[in-house]
């Protein structure tokens, strides 16, 4: 019998460090898409809260810690980004698994900020977006989910299939922002 | 030449570059014009229309002659202006629209012949024969007025874009800029400072001003350093901010390596900042406007601002002997900075007669003009007239000053005018044109230094007021300078050619002539003369010339009214607002999987959407893709074949609704399919066309997962996120894209089940999985999902892994079907595949096609709504005259057809009235051993049998071809099943 090998988003591309910014491959677990149905958002949280000790995340924001995550992820959805989905939760949720969808980075070191500044059209300076935040925007041409994880840390996803042009779009801000010093 | 002891650029520290060729010396802090005219060069360009020899006029960004280009090969850079490019080691800079050299141009034969090249001169002469103005005419023109020329070639020179947000932008760092800077710094708010200069400071560098008992650029560097120091403020020099945009965003372009000789690796030439401000503060100065009299063009005439700022900003004396002309106070301090510093003045000629001059160290000729000046590769004298005098004195250099224009360019980028101020015979912003923009300083129309200072204190606050942040007052240091008087002379009476628009070469006599021809509006004159379209888009000439017509015109200077002014302040480059989409860059590529393993075959990859797809799988000894191609077919309709299908749309749709969101959005139904099936769907616009089509299963009561074409995975998405939010947000569903979550691959051929039991932990047989079943399977211990469908029309599957298997999965598929007599197959075998079955896509469903005219007319549901239904019943779209889809065959089996293709009847005109429908498919099948094709045609189903012509006007291709079945392989659909 033959054996499937896995193989993760960012294989071969990462980890890379350029001047004091570093991108490696986030270990995120298993991705579940959370999508309370209509009047179950409060009772679905309390679910969620219970299982996995987290709330479900209000827009623009995350809840939880490394390692067990939710994520605002978009109109009515959260990502829950580490444990696999306790089953109390069905029923009153739409839950799907992404586990493999999602292409997951860590941007971290003095200057991440300048480095996503060259590619996300969103005020993310510490005054304005503060660790747990969270927003749905583009890096460059690619949809992709922003959270800030600490003062100088990004967690960042775009589609598995657009892993090389993320790493390539990072590594290009990243040699622009090594190169002023 | 250099004046010891002048200046803020360090002289120990000597750059050497070149100027066509010819090696020149300057310092750290010089930029191309300081070091030329400290050299005594004094020709650095040739007009635009009459090839005149030009110097250097300004100090700055609105420099109209001197333009240079600098830089070799792709990275080429031309129209740069000579007065904004440092100098650096190793610098090249080019001289342009001369031939064979600025000293020898052949075109300043145009000068010669000036008097029938005026204004509408091309309009009136070019006119006749028609044709010749595009092929000849036109392109001879262009070549003998022009400015560089870009190298053509791909420029691998990295640019980049960046965004930067802010509570307050403050633009200019002069003692406005500064001042506000500083009072919003001080305040904790955060704080971009965006210079276009490479020194901050801004007039501060170029006067003798002394501010608080100390030099005023003193001051200002010992301001920008308490500002560097703090957290809260970003200092942006070689920043020009270039256009004001919606809700406080500003576009700016910084020149961030284009004075490096050794840039470091990855540093971009430039970056385009969005900056995104709450406030912003606008302390942008004033821009000197020159006096037109004849021949004011000369090499050695300068702004007086000019060459106040050589001396003291870079410790250069523009010429040895000076004449100094203006019609305001202003312009006397050239004199006495120039006495001071050891030159020669000859004569200071102000227009106004009641001028007060306190000075014994030159003769002053007051209610005096200079009325002429001679020299032709460099001035060497001048006439001044006034109170019944005229003499000439010899000069190489002559100072003028017209007066001020404030930078009111960013406050009419949204459609607001500037207003006319009496007083300093200039524009002023009009209050509140550009949202949360305030203005400081000389912008504002303040001259004064103290003014600018308190001005700049002001706005700061005013603005921080409005966003929630108190500033304190704050001191506002003593500044000496004298007030500000002017009376305004724009052209000094007189018969020859006076200059008002240098870099487009345009004369008061053009300006004249465009409003005796009646070109009286200001945007008809420019459009006429060309006056304020060159890149410097008339920074010193627009309000000069709209005196001339208001002159001309016999109205007055606001009734007159200026042009519009449009971002961007100064050139960007297109490479710069591009920056990243070069090539590759242009869109996000989209690997499957199987990308690796499609490579490492050899696959050609072909692009679809923004994923890339294998064509075919080449073999060795084969000469064409069409022998891979059809290798590949075989191996389907033979074996088994291997395809990548995880680039199709895959919606995993959610929920109580869930059935009756798919009965709306579909023709057909889906509510009544059983768990564990799938079905075939067909989606429809609103307007009753056919939008997309696909497959959908049912994996539980409530949950299915909806498949789309790979062009329109998005568009659905969207379609189904539309539906619900606005059409029915009474459905309580919910829906995400799996697209990525799975690798899905089709399995195709006889051989097909075979295949997959090497791998399935339990093995499949027909009874359990017949055709268009699905559902959960375990494979090699992985979890997948299982679709028996086929749009090959052979027997097949699509299996479905979680996507870190797919590579692994791809190759194990790959290496079972080449053991059974199989392989890989690619997009193009996909498409003969389809085609031979009769099988549509967006070539067929190409936007203006019904479910009528592709015959599934009867899948559009009567028993239920659905989007589209309503639409697709007009009378138009069921009328059996329609283009409808039929299959096409060549009447000789050698005969070829084309997409694209048009189908005529025989005997009929191949004209636009004859035309019976088109072709929108070809293949040649290797199952037939003929080229078969989809296509639609009049009556289409009604005329099976029929022989028709099939013409390609575009490759002149005409073909018979028999109108048939578009199913060619398998009608009874026996394979599918077996």
């Amino acid at each position: 019998m033959a054996e499937l090998i896995a193989r993760s988003p960012c294989e071969g591309l990462l980890p890379l460090t350029v001047g004091k910014v570093s991108l490696e491959e986030a270990e995120m677990g298993v991705l579940t898409t959370l999508a309370p149905y209509q009047g179950q958002e409060k009772a679905f949280s309390a679910a969620l809260e219970t299982a996995h000790g987290m709330a479900f995340p209000s827009p623009n924001r995350s809840t939880g810690r490394a390692g067990a995550r939710a994520i605002w992820f978009g109109r009515d959805t959260a990502l829950l980004a580490g444990p696999a989905p306790d089953a109390s939760l069905t029923g009153t949720a739409a839950l799907t698994d992404q586990s493999d969808a999602w292409a997951a980075v860590t941007l971290t070191g003095p200057g991440a900020d300048d480095v996503l500044a060259r590619l996300v059209p969103v005020d993310l300076r510490v005054t304005a977006f503060r660790r747990g935040h969270t927003v749905r925007s583009q890096i460059t041409h690619m949809n992709a989910s922003v959270t800030r994880t600490g003062a100088d840390s990004f967690l960042i996803l775009v589609f598995r299939s657009m892993a090389s042009t993320l790493v390539h779009e990072l590594k290009t801000a990243m040699e622009g922002v090594a190169a002023r010093g | 030449m250099r004046v010891e002891g002048k200046g803020l650029i360090d002289r120990s520290r000597s750059v050497r570059f070149q100027f066509d060729s010819i090696g020149y010396t300057g310092f750290e802090g010089d930029t191309v014009a300081s070091a030329l005219l400290a050299a005594g060069q004094r020709v650095i360009a040739r007009s635009f229309k009459y090839h005149r020899p030009r110097g250097v006029m300004t100090a700055g960004s609105e420099e109209p002659n001197g333009l240079v280009t600098t830089g070799r090969g792709a990275g080429t850079e031309p129209n740069v202006r000579a007065t904004v490019q440092e100098i650096f080691d190793g610098l090249e800079v080019r001289s342009q629209n001369a031939w064979p050299s600025l000293t020898y141009d052949i075109m300043e034969l145009n000068d010669l012949v000036s008097p029938f090249l005026g204004a509408g001169f091309y309009y009136k002469t070019f006119m006749w024969p028609r044709g010749f103005w595009e092929r000849l005419y036109e392109p001879v023109i262009r070549r003998a007025a022009g400015l560089g020329g870009l190298s053509g070639a791909h420029n691998e020179d990295r640019y980049e874009k960046a965004w930067a947000f802010c509570d307050l932008l403050v633009i200019g760092s002069g003692p406005a800029g500064l001042m506000a800077a500083l009072t919003a710094a001080r305040a904790g708010a955060d704080v971009i400072l965006a210079e276009e200069d490479s020194l901050m400071g801004g007039r501060l560098n170029a006067e003798t001003h002394v501010l608080d008992g100390m030099a005023g650029s003193d001051w200002a560097a010992a301001v920008v350093s308490e500002l560097a120091a703090m957290d809260n403020v970003r200092l942006m020099t070689r920043t020009t901010v270039t256009g004001a945009y919606d809700q406080g965003t500003y576009g700016a372009l910084e020149r961030v390596s284009t004075h490096l000789s050794a840039p470091v690796s990855g540093m971009p030439r430039e970056t385009f900042w969005r900056i995104v401000a709450r406030r912003t503060v606008l302390a942008a100065g004033a821009l000197e406007r020159p006096v037109a009299f004849e021949n004011n063009d000369r090499p050695g005439i300068m702004n007086a601002g000019a060459v106040r700022a050589y001396l003291n900003r870079w410790g250069v004396l523009a010429g040895q002997r000076f004449v100094v002309f203006g019609n305001n106070d202003d312009a006397h301090r050239t004199a006495h900075d120039l006495v001071a510093a050891g030159a020669e003045v000859a004569g200071l000629v102000d227009s106004r007669e009641d001028a007060s001059v306190t000075s014994s160290d030159f003769p002053v000729y007051t209610g005096a003009v200079v009325t002429g000046s001679s020299g032709r590769m460099g001035l060497t004298s001048v006439t001044v007239s006034g109170a019944g005098m005229t003499r000439t004195i010899e000069a190489d250099c002559l100072a003028v000053s017209g007066g001020w224009n404030p930078s009111v360019h960013l406050t009419c980028h949204m459609n607001g005018r500037p207003a006319w101020r009496e007083d300093i015979a200039a524009f002023v912003p009009s209050p509140g044109a550009v949202p949360g923009l305030f203005t400081a300083g000389a912008c504002h129309g303040d001259f004064e230094t103290t003014g600018c200072l308190q001005g700049g204190a002001r706005a700061a606050r005013e603005a921080l007021k409005e966003i929630g942040i108190s500033a304190k007052p704050g001191d506002i240091p003593s500044a000496t300078d004298a007030a500000f008087a002017i009376r305004p002379l724009w052209a000094v009476p007189g018969e020859g050619r006076a200059w008002l628009d240098f870099q487009n070469d345009v004369t008061v006599k053009d300006v004249r002539q465009a409003a005796a021809e009646n070109f009286r509006s200001v945007e008809h004159m420019k459009r006429y003369t060309t006056q304020g379209m060159a890149p410097d888009q008339g920074k010193n000439s627009n309000i000069g010339a709209l005196a001339v017509l208001a002159d001309a015109t016999g109205r007055g200077i606001p009734e007159t009214g200026t042009t519009t002014y449009r971002p961007p302040f100064v050139p960007v480059s297109i490479a710069a607002m591009g920056a990243g989409a070069q090539g590759k860059g242009f869109a996000p590529e989209r690997f499957t999987t199987s990308h690796s393993a499609s490579t490492g075959m050899g696959a050609p990859m072909i692009e679809a959407g923004l994923w890339y797809r294998p064509s075919y799988f080449p073999r060795s000894g084969e000469q064409t893709w069409r022998e891979a191609c059809d290798r590949e077919v075989g191996f389907v309709r033979s074996a088994v074949g291997v395809c990548d299908v995880s680039t199709l749309g895959k919606i995993d749709i959610q929920g109580p609704g869930a059935a009756a969101l798919l009965d709306f959005v579909y023709a057909n139904t889906f509510s009544t399919l059983r768990e564990g099936r799938v079905r075939y769907g067909l989606m429809l616009r609103e307007d009753g066309h056919v939008m997309d089509d696909g497959t959908t299963a049912r994996l539980g009561p409530e949950h299915y997962v909806m498949t789309t074409t790979t062009a329109a995975a998005g568009n659905v998405m969207q379609h189904l996120e539309f539906v619900h939010q606005v059409l029915r947000p009474d459905l309580n569903v919910r829906m995400t894209s799996v697209t990525e979550q799975w690798a899905q691959f089709a399995v195709a051929g006889p051989k097909s089940r075979e295949l997959l039991n090497e791998l399935l932990d339990a093995p499949l047989d027909n009874d359990t999985w017949p055709f268009m079943s699905c559902g959960p399977v375990s494979l090699c211990g992985v979890a997948g999902r299982l679709f028996r469908i086929s749009f090959s029309g052979e027997h097949a599957y699509e299996i479905a892994v979680p996507a870190r298997y797919g590579d692994s999965l791809f190759r194990t598929l790959v290496d079972g079907a080449e053991r059974s007599g199989g392989g890989a197959y690619g997009m193009e075998a996909l498409n003969v595949l389809r085609i031979e079955k009769g099988h549509i896509t967006h070539s067929e469903i190409h936007g203006r096609t019904t479910a009528f005219d592709i015959g599934f007319a009867r899948m559009v549901s009567a028993k239920k709504d659905c989007i589209g239904q309503t639409m697709a019943a007009r009378e138009g779209l069921v009328d059996p005259g329609r283009q409808r889809l039929v299959g096409l065959r060549p009447v000789s089996r050698t005969g070829e057809m084309t997409a694209g293709a048009h189908l005529f009847n025989s005997g009929t005109p191949t004209t636009r009235v004859h035309d019976q429908g088109y072709v929108t498919s070809v293949a040649f099948s290797p199952t037939l051993g003929h080229m078969i094709g989809l296509g639609f045609i009049a009556r289409g189903p009604e005329r099976v049998g029929e022989t028709v012509r099939l013409v390609d006007g575009l490759r002149n291709i005409e073909t018979d071809v028999e109108i048939c079945d578009p199913v060619f392989v398998d009608p009874e659909g026996g394979r599918l099943r077996g």
